[in-house]
């Protein structure tokens, strides 16, 4: 796989190869968070990723609610940070926190 | 996100429309703004609608309160643009770099040895004159310009339509000795020291740059410290 910036593209692009899509997209962001509002994750049916929502910290949790999200169809809004029970988990090693909007592609 | 608004959208990003995509965090509906028309599954009032269009001028994106909504204004605006003045080697390198980084990239070079599609595959090519060439790309507040044939008689020609139009960087190969002779020529041709002044020269940030490739990187760096020291966008609607 290239390095790719245009992720709405790859997501059609997938859709259109009949891949169930999930995308997930950064919507806020507080403190030292890696990756900037807007940066967008797509996810296909078989856990494939490209693009980021954060340094690597999240995107297995993301890819696995995304999962979830192919199969109910309804959009999350997930929470990422230091003061989350999550984070200890798979919260953002440098401190910032972060929320992560997830969708179907329907 | 339905899969019309999706295919709306990657439409409009083809066709380097400015479109913000705005999600109703509560209920998961969606809408397309913009700058004229709107399609999408709900309405939003002239207020949201302004306030969604100062987000894309400014380039920026996030969440707004509306009533009781919550509103995720996400902006897409078309690539940031290069333009690289000589189809040198340094260009071979700086273009692909370019690309990496997200600016669609156009070479110009009149000179057809030079400026091939083997030398160049993907990017676009521009063989006219670079003085027609840079008034006919229209050179935005978005626009990065770099010259890299040293040989006056293709970078001048460049540089008197990059230093009075909204170029956020202008940057030229050359020596200190090459500039020096440049910014003679260029008083010469009636140009005021402040416009002069914004030749970034010599060109790229101080790495000990030596190799094409690292040449190309170090005027890459360049552009991004000056993209983000002072933001076009922000400039602009300032």
């Amino acid at each position: 796989m290239t390095y790719q910036n245009d992720i709405v593209e790859q997501a059609a692009a997938l859709k259109a190869a009949g891949k169930r899509v999930a995308l997930a997209t950064v919507v806020s962001t507080w403190g030292s968070s890696p990756r900037p509002i807007g940066s967008q994750l797509v996810v296909d049916d078989t856990g494939a990723m490209q693009g980021s929502v954060s340094g690597g910290c999240i995107e297995g949790a993301v890819v696995h609610e995304a999962m979830k999200v192919m199969e109910d169809g309804e959009p999350r809004l997930l929470s990422f940070g230091v003061t989350d029970d999550q984070a200890w988990e798979v919260g953002l090693a440098c401190g910032g926190k972060v929320q992560v909007y997830v969708e179907a592609v329907e | 996100m339905k899969n019309d608004l999706l295919q709306r959208l990657v439409k409009a990003r083809a066709e380097k429309r400015p479109v913000a995509l705005v999600t109703d965090l509560g209920s998961g509906l969606q809408t397309l703004v913009h700058d004229d028309v709107d399609h999408g599954g709900f309405g939003l009032d002239d207020d949201a609608k302004a306030e969604v269009r100062r987000f894309l001028r400014e380039d920026r994106s996030g969440i707004v309160e509306v009533g009781d909504s919550q509103l995720f204004i996400h902006s897409f605006n078309p690539p940031l643009r290069i333009i690289i003045v000589g189809a040198v080697h340094i260009a071979q390198a700086l273009a692909p770099i370019a690309s990496l980084a997200g600016y669609d990239v156009v070479v110009v070079d009149p000179r057809r040895a030079f400026a091939t599609d083997d030398r160049f595959p993907g990017i676009t090519m521009n063989g006219e004159w670079p003085d027609d060439a840079l008034k006919e790309l229209n050179i935005d507040s978005r626009t990065a310009v770099v010259t890299l044939t040293h040989d006056p008689k293709l970078d001048d020609p460049a540089l008197h339509v990059a230093l009075r139009s909204k170029a956020f960087y202008v940057g030229s190969l050359g020596s200190r000795k090459t500039h020096g002779k440049r910014v003679d020529r260029l008083r010469e041709d009636g140009f005021t020291e402040s416009e002069i002044g914004r030749i970034h020269a010599p060109v790229g940030l101080s790495i000990g740059a030596v190799s094409p490739a690292e040449i190309a990187l170090s005027i890459m760096a360049q552009i991004t410290h000056v993209l983000h020291r002072d933001p076009p966008d922000k400039a602009a609607a300032a």
